[in-house]
């Protein structure tokens, strides 16, 4: 992993694996086998636990096949929902954003983002709940509210990095301002925004969690069944799925990274 | 009742939560600036273990909050231990990494021009890499505070400290006209935190940076 210098003061850079992270050929096989493997080892190791633990009623009912698959699924919708609406919102705004009529807003963006870094999820999403009532719909708009960010200023950002003289270029040529931003800074912005559609999704996936207290029985659900019961497997069981999912979206979202970056980036 | 009424007849507890956040996110930071420190310092000597020492870190990164507090419980039980375990292993990559960076950022030339008059690889460490790598790694320690106030919000759910009680004090009562004065109570009061902290960074990066590379 190639560590980038670009230092930030910004929570979610953090999150992101950065786009231009690339590995020397040995070691890609590695990195496309060492987190299927790893995963499979923790599934592995939770049925092992559990399949070996004396559950009584109450546990038995938790964690059941259908009931776990339930929860996945309402864990999936979420954050599948709220970030193709995020993508959907966002990236257009980044676009609009960036278009030389418009350049004055990117630091008020910015500077807003970053304030809006200090707001934690939980009280943002408690205090949408309390406005709009439990439900899917509420938490939707949290994680919305919250994943904005990383996917709009990584289009700003990977728009404005675009070698201008290539642009300029470009119109010189004839082409015509939609078709450069098409044909030119899009492609070339597209690892960077790439990268924060992941980090989006990443949050969605970990923040959708919380979905338990607002109403929807996510995996969440499972994991604070675990701590009110006091019932360890129980807890255990949802707490590793949980992490389990966040791990293997972030990993598919890696692999769809690499083959959605255009050939010769 | 309205808001500004709440926060005057609450202004006590509030505060003590307020503390309680404080403190709890003061000890994981400072834990993790030491183990990160460490680490940092490990990868960046050992090109072996450095893919693995980043990896690890920003897998624990990737794992929900709700599902790492939890799985403190069984290890560490309930209250300020799996809070400050769980938030120790958030705040540790954005540490490592600047870390990392800062130490790789050093100019070689100054090293070795270093080496010329005299001085051991310790003396070298502690007189030239680290006052070098400092401001990065800082940026890194602020970076892991500012994630980490956040996070502590959840921490009440695991009984542990910190203005999170408070949000969740208002999901409890949802419906009833209080609800909204607790969470906003205890979102706002996060925030005043994390400015608070970021503000000291601001200030501890002034002073502590060596005044030749202000």
């Amino acid at each position: 992993m190639a560590i980038d210098t670009t230092l930030t003061p910004l929570a979610d850079d953090y999150l992101a694996k950065t786009a231009t992270e690339r590995r020397p050929g040995g070691r890609r096989a590695l990195r496309w086998l060492g987190m299927p493997m790893f995963l499979c080892a923790v599934f592995g190791s939770l049925y092992g636990y559990v399949s070996t633990q004396e559950l009584d009623s109450i546990e038995r009912r938790t964690l059941t096949a259908d009931a776990l698959w339930q929860r996945v699924r309402e864990h999936l919708e979420l954050a599948a929902v709220s970030t193709v609406i995020v993508i959907i919102v966002a990236v257009p705004l980044g676009i609009i954003a960036t278009r030389r009529a418009a350049r004055f807003v990117t630091p008020i963006v910015l500077a807003l983002g970053n304030l809006g870094q200090a707001i934690p999820s939980f009280g943002l999403i408690t205090l949408i709940v309390l406005l709009l009532g439990v439900g899917f719909k509420s938490i939707v708009i949290g994680l919305f509210a919250y994943s904005t960010l990383p996917i709009l200023r990584n289009t700003m950002v990977g728009l404005q990095q675009v070698d201008q003289t290539l642009v300029k270029a470009a119109r010189g040529m004839g082409m015509s301002g939609p078709l450069t931003l098409w044909r030119i800074e899009l492609p070339l912005a597209v690892p960077v925004i790439l990268a924060g559609v992941r980090t989006a999704l990443i949050i969605n996936v970990g923040t959708a969690t919380l979905a338990t207290f607002f109403g929807v029985k996510a995996l969440g659900y499972v994991v604070f069944q675990g701590i009110q019961l006091d019932r360890t497997p129980v807890l255990v069981t949802g707490a590793v799925m949980a992490s389990g999912l966040a791990l293997l979206v972030d990993y598919l979202a890696g692999v769809a990274e690499e083959l959605l970056t255009p050939r010769g980036l | 009742m309205n808001f500004l009424e709440y926060l005057h007849s609450n202004a006590g507890p509030l505060t003590e939560q307020a503390i309680g956040h404080i403190r709890v996110v003061g000890i994981s930071v400072g834990i993790a600036l030491v183990l990160g420190c460490a680490l940092g310092v490990v990868a960046h000597r050992s090109a072996l273990l450095r893919p693995a020492i980043l990896t690890v870190s920003s897998t624990l990164l990737t794992i929900p909050s709700l599902a790492l507090f939890a799985l403190a419980i069984p290890l560490f039980g309930l209250g300020t231990p799996p809070t400050v375990v769980a938030l120790v292993l958030y705040a540790l990559l954005p540490i490592v990494r600047n870390t990392v960076a800062g130490l790789g950022s050093v100019d070689r030339a100054m090293l070795r021009s270093a080496r010329g008059m005299g001085m051991g690889p310790w003396r070298r460490f502690i007189r030239i890499e680290l006052p070098l790598a400092w401001p990065v790694a800082l940026t890194g320690v602020r970076v892991s505070t500012q994630i980490v106030v956040g996070i502590a919000a959840i921490a009440a759910l695991v009984n542990g400290p910190g203005l999170g009680n408070e949000i969740f004090r208002g999901l409890r009562s949802l419906g009833s006209p209080f609800a909204l004065n607790f969470v906003l109570g205890g979102t706002l009061g996060i925030v005043v935190v994390a400015l608070l902290f970021d503000a000291t960074f601001v200030l501890l990066r002034r002073i502590t940076t060596p005044r030749g590379i202000r």
